[in-house]
């Protein structure tokens, strides 16, 4: 297998049959590129996936009221539910042993301007904790805190854009007071968000304060809650359970009424959007195996070829002395090491390929750092290599065993 | 140097059984050059086929240099023709990518011999048959006569106890043919024994005896006053 003399006869023969040895590698290499590319773009696709789904923060509830749409003790049907404060005071009491964070969220979308850039932005009145649910990460300044809260300060942060398109770029926005829906609030900090564009265009505002200027009421559009992590899938579900049974109770909507309250768990879409994810490794997967086997077909073709075309040749060195072994030998080390070569280029060609694309589908194709791990393509080299020795080895075989007489009849 | 006894094989053609060798006894001693006559039909490639190994006798008995030749696998029988015969034939069988030294040199790979050795032996071989200067080219490069040489210089190069010749000027005009034929005579000389098959009378009446083959069996077994190839070359 290694001995020099084999190895000048193999070089020798690979010099000598160019378009031979140009087929058989084309082939294999062309089999690794389409592998690794359309694996990469399928990885791509599966990252901009995770990027849109599994930016923020997995574990939430969100509750938001509806309109009843039953009868039920005694109110007619189609009452609208409200929540106040105290909602959120009994669920924290109640279902301490579940619970992480909880705060409410109230949108509005109002007219914000500074000097004379104006511009209108959902600004969502929040309490400290929602900081966990967005997971935004602050670029200057501050997070609103609790002593906002507790002051019931006009106090706001806002996102990236927004500072962009009211400051401009230069200047910073912290500690500068802005105009948002006629009241003046204090700028205290400026987050960045990887969600995209849409989610550094919001301004967040204290929610007391909001109730305050909305003449002292404490009713809240929504409650936004995360739960502890350690209570995993099941415990999530539980908890989704029993705490929209405790709400229905408590704000007297029928236990079969779906339209009272709402009550999305987030726990619920990770785990569709992990089903979603898995689908897709698949279908990626089957892309994968389905252009591995392309190039299977392909290359045992060629190998078919090859042995035909070498039968009188491999004839005459039977005759002269090669033994069936060295004849299979010859023609298999042959293929392995074209195939390894050819297999080689075709992986460096589609990393350089997937390299190249880099970022530039995501907005179009949703294709995000496309890429492939470097023992999946090896690993896929390896399975071509071993079906090309197969797919030599049988019409080897064949060749080795044939009479020379019969194969150097073939004139 | 090559003992037959009671040679039969036959073919199966289907339902039917094609008798071809119908019981040869035939003693060739080291040294000979043996002309194997007959018309097509006749089962003399069959017999040149048992003779070199490439087929195998149904019974019969073949003994080569003492040695005798019997159910040898496929590897076996490589390793006794690599070692005991050199084959010409009518096609030459060069290997078209490979240089005249290097086709010359293909049996003394197959022996292990050391690349350095081999060259030498394949140039000596071939400057024995006239085409040294040749030694680089192509078998497309060259006439057919030098292409026969060199396929001649092959099947020294291993230094087998018999050279088996199928035809070998078949594809020759008969100035070529001659010339070949001369070298042919130049090796027995040497003491080489050499099997030719043929079906022209002139290569036959070069050699030292002509065995007749019809229908499977010798009919005739003479040894004859050789005609020197020497005297039609200029």
């Amino acid at each position: 297998m290694f001995s020099r003399d084999r190895w000048q006869e193999i070089f020798q023969t690979i010099r000598k049959n160019k378009l031979r040895t140009f087929l058989s590698g084309f082939t294999v290499a062309l089999g690794i590129l389409i592998f690794t590319v359309l694996f990469g773009m399928g990885n791509g696709l599966k990252n901009t996936f995770n990027e849109f789904f599994m930016g923020d923060a997995t574990n939430t509830f969100f509750i938001y009221p509806g309109s009843t749409s039953v009868p039920y003790q005694g109110f007619k049907k189609g009452r609208r539910i409200e929540f106040r404060n105290d909602d959120m005071e009994d669920i924290k009491k109640d279902f301490a042993m579940y619970l992480d964070k909880i705060t409410p969220r109230s949108s509005k979308s109002l007219l914000a301007s500074y000097k004379g850039e104006s511009n209108t932005y959902s600004v969502r009145a929040i309490a400290p904790a929602y900081h966990e649910v967005e997971k935004n990460i602050i670029m200057k300044g501050r997070y609103l805190n609790d002593k906002d809260i507790k002051d019931r300060a006009k106090h706001v942060v806002i996102g990236r854009l927004v500072e962009i398109d009211l400051f401009g770029k230069s200047e910073s926005a912290v500690g500068k007071y802005m105009d948002i829906g006629g009241v003046m609030y204090r700028v205290v900090g400026v987050f960045q968000d990887d969600g995209g564009d849409n989610d550094e265009r919001f301004i967040y505002m204290p929610y007391t304060t909001r109730q305050l200027l909305d003449k002292g009421t404490d009713k809240i559009d929504e409650i936004v809650l995360t739960y502890k992590t350690e209570i995993g899938y099941a415990g999530a579900m539980a908890f989704d359970a029993s705490l929209y049974r405790y709400l229905k109770d408590k704000h007297k909507v029928a236990p079969e009424d779906q339209n009272g309250i709402y009550l999305s768990n987030t726990a619920d879409i990770v785990q569709r959007n992990m089903m979603f994810a898995n689908v897709l490794q698949l279908v990626v997967l089957f892309v994968g195996i389905g252009t591995l086997i392309a190039g299977v077909i392909g290359i045992s073709n060629i190998m078919v070829f090859v042995v035909k075309e070498r039968t009188k040749e491999l004839g005459i060195r039977k005759a002269l002395g090669a033994t069936p072994a060295s004849v299979i030998g010859l023609v298999l080390q042959e293929s392995i090491f074209i195939t390894t070569i050819a297999g080689y280029i075709g992986l460096i060609m589609g990393m350089g390929l997937l390299e190249l694309i880099g970022n530039n589908f995501k907005d179009d194709y949703f294709i995000t750092n496309p890429g492939v791990g470097l023992n999946v393509v090896i690993s896929a080299t390896l399975i071509l290599i071993f079906f090309g020795v197969i797919a030599g080895y049988i019409p080897a075989r064949r060749a080795a065993s044939v009479k020379p007489i019969v194969a150097l009849r073939d004139e | 140097m090559i003992e037959i006894k009671d040679l039969h094989k036959s073919y199966r053609m289907g339902s039917n059984s094609l008798h071809v060798l119908k019981g040869l006894n035939l003693s060739i001693k080291e040294g000979e050059l043996v002309a194997i006559m007959g018309s097509s039909g006749s089962g003399k490639s069959t017999f040149l086929n048992i003779l070199g190994m490439l087929d195998e006798a149904d019974t019969g008995e073949y003994l080569l240099d003492g040695v005798p030749i019997k159910n040898l696998n496929e590897t076996k029988a490589a390793k006794y023709r690599n070692k005991f015969l050199g084959f010409i034939f009518q096609s030459f069988n060069l290997i078209n990518y490979k240089t005249a030294i290097e086709n010359v040199a293909l049996p003394l790979y197959y022996q292990k011999v050391n690349r350095k050795d081999r060259q030498e032996k394949a140039l000596k071989y071939l400057e024995k048959v006239g085409l040294k200067q040749w030694a680089d080219h192509l078998p497309s490069e060259l006439s057919g006569g030098q292409k026969q040489r060199v396929a001649i210089a092959r099947a020294l190069a291993a230094e087998p106890k018999v050279l088996l010749a199928d035809e070998l000027t078949g594809a020759l005009d008969s100035k070529t043919s001659y010339e070949i034929m001369e070298l042919v005579q130049e090796i027995n000389d040497e003491g080489k024994t050499i099997l030719v098959v043929t079906h022209e009378p002139d290569i036959a009446q070069m050699c030292k005896r002509i065995v007749h083959l019809k229908d499977g069996v010798i009919v005739e077994d003479t040894f004859v006053e050789q005609v020197r190839a020497s005297q039609y070359v200029q």
